[in-house]
Formats: C-alpha cells, sequence, structure tokens
C-alpha cells in the first residue's frame, strides 16, 4: 500500500503544479497582465498544498490505522485532490502566490533543521529510558562503581569500573601515540614544508584519516597483535594475544590525522605578526614555534586533543577486532583489556530481549560513553570557539 | 659588532642551529611515520588480498550423463554426480571408502556450478563428454596458490633400488638427495621416506607404487616441504594427488570473478561480495536521498535565513556535538527508535540507511554551509538589487555555485558512510545472509559488515577474502575521495 500512496502522492502534487500554472496562465493570457505572481508560483504553491495534505493525510492514517491500511492511500487521493479544488479558487490576479509559497519553504527550511535537533533528543531519551529500566534492577550505586563486570553470567554484575579503565588505557595508548605525532606533523607542514610538499601530505592524511575502522582493525589483530606479541615474547615478557597496546596503537594512528589537521589550521590561525616580531628577537623558527607559536595556539590544540580523546573512547571497530572481551582490571598494557564500546557491540549483536538486565546495561554503557563524550566535545567546541574569536 | 660573537657565543648558535634541524627532523619523521603507516598497512592487506582474486580449477573430462541429467529439467541434474565420477576416474587406483572421500574432498561443494550453468545454457551438450573447469576446495586452492606449505620438486638424480617388507618399502642405493618426511615419486606411487638409516631409507606408502622396478635417475622425483603434514590442513595423499594433476596440465588458474559475483557462503572459495555490495548500494540510496535534501535544507536555513538568537544558536551547538558523537550511539538510536519503537524490519537497508543519514547529516550541513559562505555576497546582493526575493536570490544565484562544494562535502559524507560499520552492527545487519537483497526491506548485510563477519571466521581462506574484501572497499572509496579531490581542483573558484 506504501508504494500506491507515495505514487498517489507523487502524481497529485504534479497535477497541482500543472494545474496551478495553467490556470495563472489563463489569467494572464485573458488580459491579467500584471499579475502578481510568476504563473510557476501559482503551480508550485498548489503542489505545496497536494503534498502537504495528502501527506499528513497519509501520516494519520498510518499512526491510526497501520501502513497496510486500504484507507491510506484513499485517504491521501481524497485531501490532495480537495486540496487542489480548494486552491483552484483561490488563484486571482493578486494573488500572492510567490510569498505564499515562499513562506511554505522557509517552514520545510526550519523543519529540515530541525532534524539535527530532533536527533540529539531521541539519542538522549532512547538511551536514557533503557538506563532508567536498567537502574531498576541495578542500583546506580552498583553499576557506576562496582569492580566486576560479567553481565551473562550467573548472578550478573554490572560494575562500569573496569570497562572504564580499559577504555582509558587504550585511550591513553593511542594519544601517547597520536599527540606527539599529530602535533609534530602539524607543526611541520604549517610551518615548514613548502606549499608543494603540503599539496601532497595532506591528501595522505586525509586517506588515512578516511580508512574505515574496520579496516584498522583487522590490521591490529592480524599484523600488529602478532608483532607485538613476538616481540614482546623476545624480551622475555608475557603478552596477551589481544593486548590493550595493540589496539591503543593502532587507535593512535587512526587520530593522527584528526589532531594534525585541528592543530594545522590553529597554528595556521595564530597571527604573523607574532611570529615577525619573535623573529626580529634574533630567534630562531623552531624557538619561534615552541616559545610563541605553541603557546598562543594552545588553548586550541589542548582542544584538538580533547576531540581526539572523544574520538578513541567512542571507536568501536578496532577495539571490537583487536582488544578482548574479558573484563579485566588492569593497567597493563600488555594485557587483554575490554572497553564499553566492545561491551555495547557485543551484547547487542544478535538478538535481543529489550527486557532482560543484560541488554539494558548495553544502553546503560551507551548512556555514560554519550555523556563522556558530550562534555568533551562540548568544552572543545567551546574553546575554539572561543579562541577563533580572539583573534578574527 | 664583531667582538660580541665571541667563542661562548658561537658555540651558543650553533647549539641553537642544531636543536632547529633537530626539530625540524623530528617534524619529518613524524610525517614520514603517519604515511608509512599508511603504506604499510595497504601493502600488507593487498598482499594477503591478492591470492583471493584467484582461483584454481581441474579440468576433467566429464561425460553428461543422460539418465543422471534429465534434458527436460537440466537444472535439478546431478551435475555434482558426473564431476565426482569424471573426477575420482582420473585416479583409477582408488578404490578405498575413505580415500576416494578424502579424494573428492578436494573440489569445492559448488564445484558443478559452473558446469550446471553451461549445460542449461547449453541443453545440446547432455550425453556427450565436454571438457569442463571444476572449482577446487579452499585447502587445494591454497596449496596450489603455495600458502599451506612451500613444496619444492626435485627429479631424481640418482640410482634407487626398491623393494617391499610387509607394509614397509626399503629404498637403497645413493640416497644423498633423500630426508626424511619427503615424499619420492616413482613407479606410479608415492612413498613418504620415514627414517633414512645407514645405507637405506624406509619408507611407506601414500599411493603403493605399481612396479618394485630400479629407480633410474629422471624417472622418479622428490616432493619437499616446509611444513610437515601434522602441521598444514591438507595430506600427503590429497597433496600427490594435487601435484599429479599439475603435473599432467589439468590444473588451470583463473581470475576469481566468483569474489564478485557470488553472495556470502559459509565456503570461502564460493563466498562473493555481490550480496555485500548490493546491501551497500540499496543502504546508500535511502542515506543520501534523506541526508543530501535535508543537509541542504537545513544549511540554507542557518546560512541564510535564520535568525540570530537562541534557538539557532542550540540547532548549532547540536550539530557540531553531533558531529562528533561516536557511531555506535547512532546504532544504540536506531534500535529503539527505529526498531524497537517504530517496527521497522531488522537487518534491513531502510533501517541502516536511516540510521547512517542522521550519522552523515552534520557532515553535509557543516560542507554545505562552508560552500554557501564561500560565495561572495556581491553575488546575492545584485540580484536583490535587481528586484529578487531573499529566497529567489539564495536558489537562483547562491545555491548553484556552492553546488560543487557542496558535492565534495557529500561525497566525503558517503565515504564516510561506506565504510561505517558499528552502528549496522547494532540494527542486526550483521546476519549472515546468502541471497542478493533486492528490496529496501529484505534481510541484507553491507561491505564493512562482510569485513568484519569474514574477519571473525577460523577458515584460512577466509582470513585473504577479509583482505581481498577490503581492498574492493579501500578501492571503491579512494575513488570517491578522488573524485571529490578532482572537483575541489576543478571547479573551486577564486572569487
Amino acid at each position: 500500500m506504501t508504494a500506491w500512496t507515495l505514487l498517489i502522492i507523487a502524481a497529485l502534487t504534479a497535477i497541482g503544479f500543472f494545474v496551478g500554472q495553467a490556470r495563472a496562465q489563463g489569467l494572464r493570457n485573458a488580459g491579467a497582465a500584471s499579475l502578481h505572481s510568476l504563473p510557476a508560483y501559482h503551480g508550485l504553491l498548489m503542489a505545496s498544498m497536494a503534498l502537504a495534505a495528502a501527506g499528513i493525510a497519509t501520516l494519520a492514517v498510518a499512526l491510526v490505522a497501520g501502513s497496510d491500511s486500504m484507507i491510506m492511500p484513499a485517504a491521501a487521493a481524497l485531501l490532495g485532490t480537495g486540496a487542489i479544488a480548494a486552491s483552484h479558487r483561490l488563484i486571482t490576479r493578486d494573488f500572492r502566490a510567490r510569498n505564499r509559497f515562499e513562506h511554505f519553504v522557509k517552514l520545510v527550511l526550519i523543519a529540515c533543521s530541525g532534524v539535527a535537533v530532533l536527533t540529539t533528543i531521541g539519542i538522549v531519551f532512547s538511551v536514557l529510558f533503557e538506563t532508567l529500566a536498567f537502574f531498576g534492577e541495578v542500583s546506580p550505586i552498583e553499576f557506576l562503581f562496582g569492580t566486576h563486570w560479567s553481565p551473562t553470567s550467573t548472578p550478573a554484575s554490572f560494575g562500569l569500573i573496569p570497562l572504564l579503565v580499559g577504555t582509558l588505557l587504550i585511550t591513553f595508548i593511542a594519544v601517547l601515540v597520536a599527540g606527539p605525532l599529530g602535533l609534530l606533523s602539524a607543526i611541520y607542514m604549517a610551518e615548514y614544508s613548502s606549499k608543494k610538499m603540503r599539496g601532497v601530505l595532506k591528501p595522505l592524511l586525509e586517506i588515512l584519516a578516511g580508512v574505515p575502522t574496520v579496516v584498522l582493525g583487522f590490521f591490529a589483530a592480524l599484523t600488529v597483535a602478532p608483532l607485538i606479541r613476538n616481540t614482546g615474547e623476545g624480551f622475555g615478557l608475557i603478552v596477551a594475544s589481544e593486548s590493550a597496546l595493540a589496539a591503543g596503537l593502532v587507535m593512535g594512528m587512526m587520530i593522527v590525522p584528526l589532531i594534525s589537521s585541528l592543530s594545522d589550521d590553529i597554528i595556521n590561525a595564530v597571527p604573523q605578526s607574532l611570529r615577525d616580531g619573535s623573529y626580529a628577537m634574533g630567534a630562531t623558527k623552531s624557538e619561534t614555534i615552541k616559545r610563541v607559536v605553541l603557546p598562543a595556539a594552545l588553548p586550541g590544540i589542548v582542544s584538538a586533543f580533547m576531540l581526539a580523546i572523544s574520538r578513541a573512547i567512542g571507536e568501536t571497530m578496532i577495539v571490537v577486532m583487536a582488544a578482548g572481551l574479558a573484563a579485566n582490571l588492569s593497567f597493563n598494557p600488555l594485557a587483554a583489556v575490554t572497553t564499553i564500546t566492545v561491551q555495547i557491540a557485543t551484547l547487542l549483536v544478535g538478538d535481543q530481549e529489550f527486557d532482560s538486565a543484560k541488554t539494558l546495561s548495553a544502553f546503560a554503557l551507551g548512556f555514560v560513553l554519550f555523556c563522556f563524550t558530550l562534555v568533551l566535545n562540548y568544552i572543545a567546541l567551546r574553546i575554539v570557539q572561543r579562541y577563533r574569536e580572539q583573534y578574527d | 659588532m664583531t667582538d660580541t660573537f665571541d667563542k661562548g657565543n658561537a658555540a651558543f648558535i650553533a647549539k641553537r642551529y642544531s636543536s632547529e634541524r633537530r626539530f625540524r627532523a623530528y617534524g619529518a619523521a613524524a610525517l614520514a611515520i603517519s604515511v608509512l603507516f599508511l603504506v604499510y598497512l595497504i601493502a600488507d592487506i593487498g598482499i594477503r588480498a591478492w591470492p583471493s582474486f584467484f582461483e584454481h580449477r581441474a579440468v576433467l573430462e566429464v561425460n553428461l550423463d543422460a539418465s543422471k541429467i534429465p534434458a527436460g529439467n537440466v537444472q535439478t541434474g546431478d551435475f555434482e554426480g558426473v564431476v565426482r565420477t569424471a573426477f575420482r576416474g582420473g585416479f583409477p587406483g582408488i578404490t578405498a571408502r575413505s580415500d576416494l572421500k578424502s579424494l573428492t574432498s578436494l573440489l569445492s561443494a559448488g564445484a558443478a556450478d559452473d558446469l550446471r550453468q553451461q549445460t542449461v545454457a547449453n541443453p545440446a551438450s547432455i550425453g556427450t563428454t565436454v571438457k569442463a573447469g571444476v572449482l577446487l576446495a579452499d585447502d587445494a586452492d591454497l596449496y596450489l596458490k603455495g600458502m599451506l606449505t612451500d613444496t619444492v620438486k626435485t627429479p631424481g638424480k640418482t640410482n634407487l633400488q626398491l623393494a617391499q617388507s610387509g607394509d614397509e618399502f626399503i629404498l637403497t642405493g645413493d640416497l644423498s638427495q633423500l630426508a626424511a618426511g619427503q615424499i619420492v615419486r616413482a613407479n606410479g606411487g608415492a612413498l613418504r621416506i620415514a627414517s633414512i638409516e645407514a645405507g637405506l631409507a624406509r619408507a611407506e606408502a601414500v599411493m603403493p607404487p605399481v612396479t618394485l622396478n630400479t629407480l633410474a635417475p629422471g624417472t622418479w622425483d622428490i616432493l619437499s616441504f616446509s611444513h610437515a603434514e601434522a602441521d598444514r590442513r591438507i595430506d600427503d595423499r590429497q597433496v600427490v594427488w594435487l601435484e599429479s594433476l599439475r603435473d599432467k596440465g589439468a590444473i588451470e588458474k583463473h581470475f576469481a570473478w566468483r569474489f564478485f559475483t557470488n553472495g556470502d557462503s559459509r565456503e570461502p572459495e564460493l563466498a562473493g561480495l555481490r550480496g555485500a555490495i548490493a546491501g551497500s548500494l540499496l543502504t546508500l540510496i535511502v542515506t543520501l536521498s534523506l541526508s543530501v535534501p535535508l543537509g541542504i535544507a537545513a544549511a540554507v536555513y542557518l546560512e541564510e535565513f535564520a535568525p540570530k538568537n537562541k534557538w539557532t544558536e542550540i540547532i548549532e551547538v547540536n550539530i557540531n556535538n553531533l558531529a562528533a558523537v561516536p557511531s555506535i550511539i547512532f546504532g544504540l538510536l536506531g534500535l529503539a527508535v527505529f526498531i524497537n519503537f517504530m517496527g521497522l524490519p531488522r537487518s534491513a537497508p531502510l533501517v541502516g540507511g536511516l540510521v547512517l543519514a542522521l550519522l552523515v547529516l552534520p557532515t553535509i550541513i557543516i560542507a554545505s554551509r562552508a560552500a554557501m559562505k564561500a560565495v561572495p555576497p556581491s553575488i546575492k546582493e545584485a540580484a536583490l538589487g535587481v528586484g529578487a526575493s531573499h529566497q529567489q536570490a539564495v536558489f537562483h544565484h547562491v545555491l548553484p555555485l556552492a553546488v560543487p562544494g557542496i558535492l565534495t562535502g557529500t561525497i566525503l559524507g558517503v565515504a564516510r558512510a561506506l565504510g561505517e560499520t558499528a552502528p549496522l552492527l547494532m540494527i542486526g545487519m550483521v546476519a549472515f545472509i546468502v541471497d542478493v537483497p533486492k528490496g529496501f526491506t529484505e534481510a541484507a548485510t553491507v561491505l564493512p559488515v562482510q569485513i568484519f563477519l569474514w574477519s571473525d571466521l577460523p577458515e584460512v581462506a577466509f582470513q585473504s577474502r577479509t583482505a581481498a574484501a577490503i581492498i574492493v572497499l579501500l578501492g571503491i572509496l579512494f575513488c570517491l575521495n578522488a573524485v571529490a579531490i578532482y572537483m575541489r581542483k576543478r571547479f573551486e573558484r577564486r572569487w
């Protein structure tokens, strides 16, 4: 039925346009030379009326009677035709069709920009409700401060701490790798490299940024993890086959382009006059960078790091494929740890029952993740904004 | 002036210069590491993937027995049977049940598929004997690609006497070429060397030799392996059979078109990407048809019409935050809202497309706004000056000039959506799906999820398939990025 209804709506919209345009054109031909709006606007207005009427009718019927109902196409056809008939009478010489149509367009545009807000509201509510349901079964204190996580055992225990430690450990390793690499790359590209070299290097880093994380996860699990394991065993260390180090290293390489491109922008935004002043005092280029440019760019760089951290915390595929499932409370980078995202993914893949604490705990984890990244992002974006204004 | 540059100062300046050089080198090294990582990543996956683009077939003379293949209903004919008969016909000496089973396991479960298609297209060939390439199973294929063991064939250069005592065979003579674990192929059979003692080599039969004649130089050869029988997924008998087929020239290597035209399968040699590519395409259609109009409309409103007030600010902060929300959260949204609340089907491209549309919406809005901001205000002002309404000025003049920038942003958004995995895991696009999806509400999977699924499988052959799927995905993404970069270069206008 849905296909038929959509077809009817599309047809009515087209009919509305041609009827409206023809009617206005008829008026113009009949001597009404000073039509307020162009005939096409009369057509567009009628088309949008038909579309809106038929669309609203369809949605209303679908909500009340379900989308399989025979009433749906009928209602769409009826209301659409009605709208055309009603607006047909409106078309006169002085009718301000363009203004009406533009008003309609503006409403549509506003609705479209509202989708972003709706998405956020949708995220908050979908996660919040399930989280509250989860807290009905497990106390928030136990969830937030428990040191044992095993949702599938009986009795299940839902302690967040081991997941948090695992997430932060991997994130820490990632930032340890990506921080210096990304920042130094940005400095080199912004201050030292020629324009030509920049033109080659920037797309390369963009390619690295565009590599899907599932690919990086495969690489981490199949190449990096065995490499680390073999190297570690060469030194007589015990390395888990799914070590935090492997996941952290590859995740670090993933966020290098993020840090470097954000820092690059920020370093470029530092006014040349600051550098010139430093050179005039006899400083070398690296002294200028270290003592003038970087301190001036510091807030921006901090926010770049925060965005990178939030990205690493929320990254899923690399850790799903290369980090472990066992929730060990360990700070050892060579041990297997698990993260919040890994647990969400493993709990929700496959069939779920929405009334079990196991499924609901995934949403509680999602809530924690969302809050975490939201705070980081918000602060970071605020810093960037304020910083930009400072030099504009 | 010169006296300020005393010796101490010169040393100080030298130190500062060397620190300058060091700092510069650090920067260059950091960039080099990132680029090398990218190169290593692609090379590593490429090397793993390469063998998967080829497959091995055994060329057989197959008798299309009319009693097994009814001319009226070719599709249901027992092609597996005739292919098996033809394959076994090449090894008349093998009669034991377990041996026959082991022999047939060299053939793929889909070995007869190609022949079936050929015969359906050409029913006249029923009852005749045709030459057909039949697909080998994954282990046989891996062996022939040299991925299970390195096999070295050395021709025998000396005279060896062969004798049998019970089940054991004794080789005497010049044993300098032999070593334990090797296989000696001679007199129509194959012997595995068990041990070498003073002056004699004890061997057991892999395939019993037909005669016990003396082995003259040139009539026998040695197969030696880098992996012993226990350490590989193919046993010595199968190796001997495959090598004899290879010696006869009955093994052919072809480009594995199957990899692109088949759906998923539990058999690595039959598994293909067609279902995943179709799923990705359907998902992207939904994503694009939603996110592009919505994104552009939102960008037009925020850039051109929105009053500067609290609401607008909330929307803008929102969009910037959404761009940085972890993708897995969008999966939770899809699961809770689209599947649980709205009751849309699980695993469907429709839901996947919806989730990805919300995911790439901020990217498209931000890119479109940037593109519109780059159009100089003078153009809009000129339109307004000759009497256009605000909307006419925007839709007739500003927006068309911003299209290249918007398209670039959209392509980058598509690239992001195409590589996204985590949210699709949440909404159940991880099912094992053999059929190619035909509609937006059918169960489907997408390329990155297929990669994830394959990477989880234990078979060695799937590792290579996974890498090959990654190469296909990266290929598509690079093309998209190249188009975006080209468009940016080609249509970028400096006003």
